[in-house]
């Protein structure tokens, strides 16, 4: 479009009635961005000297400030000790666990331990018998023996 | 006797005095809003005092000061569009209003009518300026600072402030040219 616009006015300018209409337009953007530069300064050197409300803007300002961070402070707070609660409750699942688990370990052993007792009262029962049957006859005739 | 950093204290409350305007009302142009251009200001000068230690001079105290400015104006405005969540609450003068400062001088009633439209005009463009453009044209045109001046500002080159500048007056002059 500026391409299209600077085209234009070069093409204006070789007429010279074109040229004059340009220049007119071009003195009047000038008055114009004079006016505008004019009323920025105006407007800046009355904003400067404006008096300023400090009193009730700051303490509001700051209020909110201080809740923010007693907010913030909250929220970290909380979640420090939802933590710190968190990992102390899995500290003492772990815990009761372990001694169960060390609890059925024991148990076990004990079942274990009785049996093995069992098992030996059983063999030992069976290895005392005096004689076994199988031996007898011959137990007889060492006897006959030793009489004659 | 004065110490350095009394000097350097001294040299700095001068600079302050002397080009605290300018910047405001580059702020002021620029935002629309009184209350966030005199604490943009502020911010500029507090950060200007910071890193005074670190001025070497290589360009004026203003086109420095006018380089922070310029950040400082760029960041709020993208911070604000970050917090789109926020409600945010926006001071802007309305154009009718920013237009009403004009000196009266020795015109007719009709003719104060005229140039009062023919700036809200611009005001009016210069709404629909991008954001490099509107501080190059206000640079150029409210500060009348030189080319070169606005490159060094800005950090662009001098090239590159002619095609913006260009294409900022085809605005203004496409909203003169525009009927009402």
């Amino acid at each position: 479009m500026s391409t299209k616009n600077s085209a234009d006015r070069k093409s204006a300018l070789d007429e010279p009635a074109g040229r004059t209409e340009l220049e007119e337009q071009e003195a009047a953007l000038k008055q114009v961005l004079a006016d505008f530069r004019c009323s920025v300064h105006a407007w800046s050197d009355s904003a400067m000297s404006r008096p300023r409300p400090v009193s009730s803007a700051a303490p509001h300002r700051i209020w909110r400030r201080a809740l923010g961070w007693a907010l913030g402070c909250v929220l970290v707070a909380g979640g420090v000790s939802g933590s710190i609660y968190e990992r102390h409750h899995q500290q003492e699942l772990a815990r009761i666990a372990a001694v169960r688990q060390a609890q059925q370990q024991r148990l076990a052993a004990e079942q274990r331990a009785r049996e093995e007792e069992d098992l030996l009262a059983k063999v030992d029962s069976d290895v005392s018998r005096e004689v076994p049957s199988a031996m007898e006859p011959l137990a007889r005739l060492m006897a006959e023996g030793e009489t004659r | 006797m004065a110490t350095a950093e009394e000097i350097a204290a001294q040299d700095f409350s001068t600079i302050v005095q002397t080009h605290r305007p300018q910047i405001f009302r580059f702020l002021l142009a620029s935002t629309r809003d009184l209350d966030l251009a005199e604490t943009l200001t502020q911010e500029c000068f507090l950060k200007a005092h910071r890193n005074w230690s670190g001025f070497r001079g290589d360009s004026s105290a203003m086109t420095w000061l006018m380089r922070i400015a310029i950040n400082l104006q760029k960041d709020h405005w993208r911070n604000r569009r970050m917090q789109f969540w926020r409600l945010t609450q926006t001071n802007s003068v309305d154009l009718d209003e920013a237009s009403e400062w004009l000196s009266s001088g020795e015109r007719s009633a009709e003719q104060k009518m005229l140039a009062k439209e023919q700036v809200g005009r611009v005001w009016q463009a210069v709404k629909g300026l991008s954001e490099r453009q509107r501080t190059v044209f206000l640079l150029r045109y409210v500060e009348e600072q030189e080319l070169s001046e606005i490159a060094r500002a800005t950090g662009l080159s001098e090239g590159t402030v002619k095609a913006h500048l260009s294409r900022a007056l085809a605005k203004v002059r496409a909203e003169m040219g525009r009927k009402q």
